[in-house]
């Protein structure tokens, strides 16, 4: 009995006409994707993006040269170069180069930063058409910052309360 | 000289016309085809499908086609050239050339000979050879495995296609495609006494599990999911195409897609009635022809990108078992059913 019904359901097709009504079913419900370059999905204060360098509201750059970043940076993307001592008895880097390739986007740098200098941003679109363009040095980080600083700001602002 | 031009090189011309017409406008509606294969595929999954370049991406075959015709064409080292490059080129030629005997509206037709469903059948296929070609000459394991597969499938399910079309000829009496739909003005609903519900007369409900066997093999012989076997991209890459890029990939695309569109319409003239509206009273009789054409031709390949959508990929062995073990004896049977009932009542032929 099992075996003709088995066969009387292959012959008839039934499966493949509920499939099929299922299919339609799904073919009018509102589509699960979002039409991405001109909508997008918000993301949390805590997102790790591109990042920044940050620098104090009088235009001062925030890094000290300290290098934490570079010793605590799992896969070694960070390089630092320190300069001389200033006046005011601080240090400031000469080089602040990032490998963005070899990054992996845990957020360890930003943990570590004493006085918040790099951040990873909300921004996750700068793909870029040649492997040089992703090897980030102190300019476009500075740039990075300057550009996201509302942003950033906003974010940290956001986290906070939780830390 | 006179007789010469008005016995050959007019025809010669006006031929040439017609089927630069032919393929201007099956190229273009391909192009359409590809897009709404794209778009019910993502609809069924939730999807968006392409929907940037132009309006609801009505333009994303045509950027399809500049970005293959740009792409650099590789050849392996170890491929035949000759060969390599000629396979595409069959599948697609071969593919088109069918359409030269589809009418699509009474009259409407390029070659209007009388073994017209032969010739489909000679042409469809030939077409296996662009498949055996492809996975021969690229010299490499994948394709080689997914041209076997392939050519042992079209065989199989073309004798399947071969039994379904007797049935239908042998109700027809003619192997002319005209003919074939001119027979379904008259059936089963002029039997009735309803003459007007002329969808009753195709041959689609006498012969409702000719219907179904045809679709599906037709499914088979198009390389179409479930049964895109050489080509399945989770054992063989891409079958016969793995080392096909650019223009040579687009030509196997496209004569897949061409006989896609083929299939279509033979479902439609068999079964489906051709150019004849499905209702016979007045606001649908004043429609063209050609249009209840397109739109049945649509409506069959909507069901083809559903099966898509809807079907997971048969194993090897089960299709070979459907083609052979199920397909085979029940399109046998029924044509000695067929044949008998035509002979006892003595409706036709």
């Amino acid at each position: 009995m099992a075996t003709l019904q088995g066969t009387a359901k292959s012959i008839f097709l039934s499966e493949f006409v509920s499939a099929f009504f299922l299919g339609m079913r799904y073919f009018f419900k509102p589509k699960a994707t979002i039409n991405y370059p001109f909508e997008k999905n918000p993301i949390s204060p805590r997102f790790r993006g591109e990042h920044a360098l940050r620098r104090y509201p009088n235009g001062e750059e925030r890094c000290i040269a300290c290098k934490l970043c570079e010793a605590i940076c799992p896969a070694q993307a960070i390089t630092i170069e320190a300069g001389p001592r200033r006046n005011d008895g601080t240090r400031r880097t000469t080089r602040y180069d990032i490998d963005m390739v070899k990054c992996i986007y845990c957020g360890l740098c930003q943990e570590a930063c004493p006085v918040d200098a790099i951040v990873e941003g909300p921004n996750f679109e700068f793909a870029t058409e040649t492997r040089e363009e992703l090897y980030y040095t102190k300019d476009k980080l500075l740039a990075n910052g300057d550009r996201w600083e509302r942003e950033i700001a906003a974010n940290i602002a956001a986290d906070a309360p939780y830390r | 000289m006179q007789d010469f031009w008005s016995n050959y090189a007019a025809p010669a011309i006006i031929i040439a016309l017609q089927s630069v017409l032919m393929l201007v406008i099956l190229l273009v509606a391909i192009a359409y085809v590809l897009l709404a294969d794209r778009k019910i595929w993502a609809a069924v999954q939730m999807r968006r499908g392409p929907n940037v370049v132009g309006a609801f991406g009505l333009l994303q075959s045509f950027a399809d086609l500049a970005k293959f015709a740009l792409k650099e064409p590789v050849i392996p080292a170890g491929a035949d050239r000759v060969v390599f490059l000629l396979a595409p080129f069959i599948t697609t030629v071969l593919a088109l050339a069918a359409w030269s005997v589809m009418p699509v509206a009474p009259g409407w037709v390029i070659a209007d000979i009388n073994v017209g469903i032969l010739f489909v059948l000679a042409i469809s296929s030939l077409g296996v050879y662009g498949v055996i070609m492809g996975g021969w000459a690229s010299n490499s394991k994948y394709p080689f495995l997914g041209a076997l597969r392939s050519s042992a499938q079209m065989i199989s399910y073309e004798v399947s296609i071969g039994l379904v079309l007797i049935t239908v000829l042998l109700c027809v009496g003619s192997l002319n495609l005209q003919d074939i739909v001119a027979s379904q003005e008259t059936g089963l609903a002029t039997m009735l006494g309803i003459p007007w519900l002329s969808i009753l007369n195709w041959y689609w409900l006498p012969l409702l599990p000719m219907f179904v066997i045809f679709f599906i093999s037709a499914l088979a012989e198009t390389n179409r999911p479930p049964f895109d076997l050489p080509e399945a991209e989770s054992e063989l890459v891409a079958g016969f195409m793995v080392e096909y890029g650019s223009t040579p990939y687009m030509m196997f695309m496209l004569g897949e897609y061409v006989s896609i569109a083929l299939m279509c319409a033979l479902t439609t003239i068999l079964f489906l009635g051709g150019w004849l509206p499905p209702i016979a009273v007045v606001p649908f009789t004043w429609v063209p022809g050609v249009i209840w054409f397109v739109l049945k031709c649509f409506g069959v390949f909507f069901m083809f990108a559903m099966v898509k959508a809807i079907v997971p990929r048969y194993r090897y062995d089960q299709l070979m078992r459907l083609g052979w073990k199920v397909f085979l004896p029940a399109s046998l049977a029924a044509v000695v059913v067929v044949a008998v009932v035509l002979k006892l009542t003595g409706w036709r032929g």
